[in-house]
């Protein structure tokens, strides 16, 4: 493999790394603050069709990131209102969401387009566009750097750049911020900020939502930008993949952005590789490549090499005692 | 004359049934060390969690500085300037001391900007009070005592100008108790107003300038320190002598332990010494009590000897078997080596309260034959050795097929101690026999135990309920601070030698200075008002 | 906490989640501008009525019995087995395994029993490990059996698509299975008995699924064995202070779910399709997290649960000829609501219907 096959693999690993980028952010979000999400899954595939629905029928990719996440929001709502307003199980109540969206959206997509439950292929205008930055031009003939700002940060979609500017925002949120601290207070030690005079409930219903806002953006990134169109169960399982990222970079922002940039690279790197015929190893396996994210993120949990603690309090719903 | 800072007027809170805080008054003039004394469920966590926003009171009024105040939650009590530091730390462990100090008193939302004005006003209080700290160190990696003194910061901080200390010195060490009274003085001297909540008389004695005693719920008395004693405030919170119950005499001491604890120790996960150098031997036919205020170690060695952790240093024999941190045993052992065990916790531990009272009948036993014939779990064998039971130790209804959670406080604990009795062991170790309990069935438990003791079984009576131990026990020995501090023969055991030993005020007179720290204002222990009759004022 | 006698918190409750999800259905299928109770007639008339509907039904019915008594038993024990989808893959792979190793040489006899316990066998470990991580390492049982999904799930393709492909094809699918590993069709065996049956999958593996309830409650309720699983899954404090082995129990219980799991490829590869397919499991192990809420864990329960699933599996699949907008994804989304009203919020009745009777 060449200097510029890596380059082009590590370019469609972003690409690819972009849903899991958002998803394990909306992830790290809701379970710092105590609530597991095992419902990326499903919101994702959610805000996928909505994104599709909305573009297509308004023509607009604007018109469907909104949507996408306005139903992000909503699924979220629900999982919030099981889960935290009734204290369900946080895990059942995820299990529900991921099975509600792989009906609905096939039901809906059928009653509305009667295409299989597929979208109408959406026009150019309906979609995200590859985004040219400035510089490409005045680089391209420097060595390196010149092939570098082109293959590898120019030309993606806006959903990318939004994904790598909302791990930039989760971690300074997280850190720097009032929010931030009580956020993760709540995932810790709901008592202290009961204690403190701050609402529970509103914490973690504010945490569940924002990740259900980043799951739409990370489905009409999968609709309305890397593909064009709904297809069914298009997520495909990068909800649990970024699930298990998020396990993997241990609830933080930067080694969760390693992980999802790391198993981007596996899958990217899983497609370039197929049916080649490598000296050594000779044909490359790629069903290895692509399950080593699980496999890693179960040795990590096993405490095989690395620690990943969760948040203390996640997946028990707060009660003041007695 | 100012207004106090704190009145309380009528103060009633009822949990389902049971009333925690029955028409209780107090008053706390401004600036003042004031001290809540009463035993283990007298209501006083409760008091203090209604005056905190914890709970609402469903009668009563409060006053703060004089004007009335209506406290819904604890961000409502912080307006009014009330601090609490809770018995169990309300700290984020994993955060840092300014990050904890900060919660919920950010100052904006961005952190750095509340950061400055933070680490500032933590150097200027840590200055004024003597609370120095690393704003920057993890709290959940500080002693106990440092840990104390972030949660009195987050209370300055957010400017308190009451604080509730509920059971401040339980978790301190010696020197940091020493060091804690010291910051009860500097706060007093900068106008503080505090309540000190505790079942320590010589704390009370050695800091406060008034003191309120609780019991079952109810306010007894008031009194100004000064003017009281430890013997009047223990007679006061434990109540009137109530008559022991004839008993026939022990076995005769020289008799062989059923069981014999050499030298035990435990510490738990934050190094925090539970027990240390315990030793005690139990012997057939006879009661140990064991008393105490809780938390004082009882549960960690009931854990011990019962198999449920293994003890790190020291041993237990039972028998011919010697039980080490590198021999371990587990509870499904010591059950087949004739101990048995009646769990403190009979909701958590000694009951599956979802299933039926026919299997609960046979939990720990049910590898045995009252579960049914080898290889087959038999309800009809479950439920006939629960009729037995039942009938046998009076568990009403006599219904082994309702469900464990349905039965009184009372049923539930003789359904435990029948299952335990029945066994027939050789060592019986009771937690808390009777808490939750309605008067009507301690009787009745109580006769089991010394039936059980007159078959010539040994026993380890453990419970908080002094009369209880005066009642049975043959010995009582007294544990304070994972220790056992003081042992007497039944005979010279009395109540106010017993709670001194609890207090942990040691019977020498001159030692009892130890326990007063540099707030003293005098000596504490023995000299102050002498005793006379209980006097509640309401 | 409220608590409502046993016949309502048994009976009453479940059934009203039930009718709330149903009701949701009722209203999306009325929202996309169909008539629910048209939907519901085609339903049981596609469940039931039509020629080898039947069939079809208790076919689907046996898969969901054995992946919903999985998810009850690792339940019975306060563990979610998230991974029968995975279990259930690797109960494939075991047992079309062993038949492509053997079915040559052995006779149907022997070759079905072994195959049966390759399928239990494989699907046990499966399941046992990620109990093992979390008994030993404290691994999270939910996200490590996810993750075991995933891995059974490249297992399968991998195998599929090289050592076990059929040879000469391209499909990711192993060769036919030889008859002695086939187990008999219903529609095979009714004439035999004089009776008419149209051609459906039912096989004889429904009777196995009948066995495995009636076997799995024997287990939890009539063996010691049970009693310190159930134990565990009510109080864990009790079942230590009982002496029992919290962490083999735990392995023990998630090898039980794993076997369970498992059996379900007998139904679908040994019993209808008679080779290893890729997606054999269809989701089914997702849908036994449903059948096991609905049965409350109890394999009776898992029986009846299964039977109405089995129904709107089958019964959906006519949505697809009768009505233009809706169609057998209906189904997901019915059992999403139904994992949703009787799991999730399985509590938010509670406090109504104790106002309703009189208990506050």
């Amino acid at each position: 493999m060449g200097w510029l096959d890596l380059l082009l693999t590590a370019d469609s690993a972003l690409r690819l790394a972009t849903p899991l980028m958002l998803c394990a952010m909306a992830g790290m979000i809701s379970e710092r603050a105590g609530v597991i999400d095992i419902g990326l899954e499903g919101k994702m595939l959610a805000g996928a069709f909505t994104a599709a629905a909305a573009a297509a029928l308004t023509g607009s990719a604007w018109a469907g990131l909104g949507a996408a996440m306005a139903v992000g929001a909503a699924m979220a709502a629900l999982h919030g209102f099981a889960c935290i307003t009734h204290r369900g199980e946080q895990i059942i109540s995820g299990v529900a969401i991921n099975i509600l969206a792989s009906g609905l959206t096939v039901v809906v997509g059928i009653a509305l387009f009667d295409q299989g439950g597929q979208s109408p292929p959406l026009g150019p205008e309906a979609r995200f566009r590859p985004i040219v930055l400035p510089g490409v031009e005045t680089l391209s003939g420097v060595p390196v750097l010149g092939p570098l700002w082109r293959e590898l940060v120019s030309g993606h979609t806006l959903p990318t750049y939004l994904a790598l500017a909302v791990v930039v925002g989760a971690w300074w949120m997280l850190g720097h911020t009032r929010f931030g601290l009580r956020l993760r207070a709540v995932g810790e030690t709901p008592a202290a900020v009961d204690s403190a005079g701050l609402s529970v409930p509103g914490l973690r219903y504010r945490a569940v939502l924002i990740a259900g806002l980043l799951c739409g953006v990370a489905g009409a990134f999968l609709s309305t930008a890397h593909g064009a169109g709904f297809v069914r169960e298009m997520s495909a399982g990068k909800g649990y993949i970024a699930l298990a990222a998020l396990v993997f970079g241990k609830w933080r922002p930067w080694p969760v952005l390693f992980a999802c940039l790391l198993f981007g690279f596996l899958e990217a790197g899983a497609a370039r590789l197929e049916g080649e015929v490598l000296p050594v190893i000779g044909r490359v396996p790629t069903q290895v490549i692509l399950v080593l994210p699980y496999l890693a993120t179960v040795l990590l949990l096993a405490g095989f090499f690395g620690r990943a603690v969760p948040p203390r309090a996640l997946g028990t719903p707060y009660s003041k005692e007695r | 004359m100012t207004a106090p800072a704190v009145r309380l007027s009528g103060i009633t809170k009822r949990f389902g049934p049971v009333v925690a805080n029955d028409a209780v008054d107090l008053e706390i003039p401004a600036g003042t060390i004031h001290g809540i004394i009463g035993e283990n469920g007298a209501g006083k966590s409760t008091l203090v969690s209604v005056l905190y926003g914890f709970h609402r009171a469903d009668e009563g009024r409060i006053e703060i500085d004089g004007r009335p105040a209506e406290i819904r939650d604890s961000a409502d009590a912080i307006a009014l300037g009330i601090g609490m530091v809770h018995q169990h730390f309300m700290l984020v462990p994993n955060f840092t001391v300014l990050e904890n100090v900060m919660l919920g008193a950010e100052g904006g939302w961005r952190l750095a900007g509340g950061a400055r004005g933070a680490r500032a006003a933590l150097a200027r209080l840590g200055a004024e009070h003597g609370l120095e700290i690393d704003p920057e160190a993890e709290v959940g990696g500080l002693a106990v005592g440092l840990q104390q003194r972030v949660e009195i910061l987050k209370a300055l901080f957010r400017g308190a100008r009451i604080l509730i200390l509920d059971e401040p010195t339980g978790v301190l060490t010696p020197e940091e108790t020493t060091r804690f009274f010291g910051l009860l003085a500097t706060l007093k001297a900068r106008g503080v107003t505090v309540l000190l909540i505790t079942h320590k008389l010589g704390e009370v004695m050695a800091a406060t300038d008034g003191v309120s005693v609780m019991r079952g719920g109810r306010m007894v008395a008031h009194r100004v320190t000064a003017e009281t004693g430890p013997e009047e405030l223990a007679r006061l919170m434990m109540g009137r002598d109530i008559a022991a119950p004839a008993r026939p005499a022990a076995s005769a001491p020289g008799t062989a332990p059923a069981l014999e604890a050499r030298g035990l120790g435990w510490r738990d996960r934050r190094g925090v010494a539970c027990l240390e150098a315990v030793d005690l031997a139990l012997r057939p036919g006879e009661i140990l009590g064991l008393a105490g205020v809780a938390g004082n170690g009882q549960s960690e060695l009931l854990d011990l000897l019962a198999g449920l952790m293994p003890p790190q240093a020291g041993e237990i024999r039972i028998g011919a078997r010697r039980i080490t941190a590198a021999d371990p045993a587990d509870p499904a052992e010591m059950r087949r080596l004739g101990l048995a065990h009646v769990p403190e916790d009979r909701h958590r531990r000694g009951l599956v309260l979802a299933m039926e009272a026919a299997e609960n009948a046979v939990l720990g036993y049910h590898h045995g034959p009252q579960a049914g014939p080898p290889g087959r779990l038999s309800p009809a064998a479950m439920r006939a050795h629960c009729a037995r039971l039942m009938a046998r130790h009076g568990v009403r209804p006599e219904a082994p097929s309702l469900r464990a959670a349905a039965f009184s406080g009372g049923n539930q604990q003789r359904l435990v101690m029948g299952r335990e009795i029945e066994a027939d062991p050789a060592v019986l170790l009771i937690g808390q026999p009777t808490r939750g309990v309605d008067i009507g069935g301690i009787a009745a438990l109580h006769e089991q135990i010394l039936g059980l003791r007159a078959k010539g079984c040994a026993i380890l009576l453990v419970s908080v309920e002094l009369d209880e131990i005066l009642a049975l026990s043959d010995r009582v020995a007294v544990m304070a601070a994972g220790r056992i501090v003081a042992e007497f023969p039944c005979a010279e055991a009395t109540r106010e030698r017993i709670g001194l030993a609890m207090a942990g005020i040691p019977e020498t007179p001159g030692a009892a200075a130890a326990m007063a720290g540099p707030g003293a204002a005098g000596p504490a222990g023995g000299g102050g008002g002498g005793p006379g009759p209980a006097d509640p004022r309401h | 906490m409220t608590r409502l006698p046993a016949w309502a918190d048994y009976g009453l409750i479940p059934v009203l989640n039930l009718g709330l999800a149903f009701a949701v259905a009722a209203l999306v299928i009325a929202a996309l501008g169909e008539d629910p109770a048209a939907a519901l007639e085609v339903l049981v008339a596609g469940a039931f009525v039509y020629e080898g509907a039947l069939g079809y039904t208790l076919f689907y019915t046996a898969s969901f019995i054995f992946t919903g008594l999985a998810v009850a038993v690792a339940f019975q024990a306060r563990l979610f087995n998230i991974g029968a989808e995975g279990q259930a893959m690797l109960g494939g792979l075991g047992a079309a395994g062993l038949c492509l190793a053997f079915d040559a040489v052995l006779p149907a006899l022997l070759m079905i029993p072994l195959a049966i316990a390759g399928a239990a066998a494989a699907g046990a470990a499966w399941g046992a490990v990620p109990g093992w991580l979390q008994a030993r390492r404290g691994s999270h049982i939910v996200i490590t059996t996810i993750m075991f999904n995933f891995l059974a799930s490249g297992l399968v393709v991998g195998l599929l698509s090289g050592p076990l492909m059929r040879p000469g094809q391209s499909n990711a699918e192993t060769r036919a299975l030889a008859e002695s590993a086939r187990i008999a069709q219903w529609h095979e065996i009714a004439p035999l008995l004089g009776l008419e049956a149209g051609r459906s999958p039912l096989n004889l593996s429904i009777l196995l699924a009948v066995a495995a309830c009636i076997g799995v409650w024997w287990l939890i309720w009539r063996t010691r064995w049970g009693y310190a699983l159930r134990c565990l899954g009510l109080a864990a404090p009790a079942a230590e202070y009982a002496g029992i082995p919290v962490a083999r129990i735990t392995v023990q219980a998630m090898a039980v779910s794993g076997a369970l799991a498992g059996l379900m490829a007998v139904n679908t590869v040994l019993g209808a399709q008679g080779k290893l397919l890729i997606n054999f499991t269809a989701g089914f192990g997702f849908t036994g997290i449903a059948v096991a809420l609905m049965g409350r864990g109890h394999p009776f329960g898992v029986a009846l649960a299964a039977l109405l699933f089995g129904a709107l599996y089958q019964g959906g699949a006519e949505f697809d000829f009768e009505f233009a907008t809706i169609t057998r994804e209906m189904v997901l989304l019915v059992q999403g609501l139904i994992v949703l009203f009787t799991g999730a919020l399985s509590q938010m009745l509670v406090p109504l219907v104790a106002r309703a009777l009189g208990r506050a």
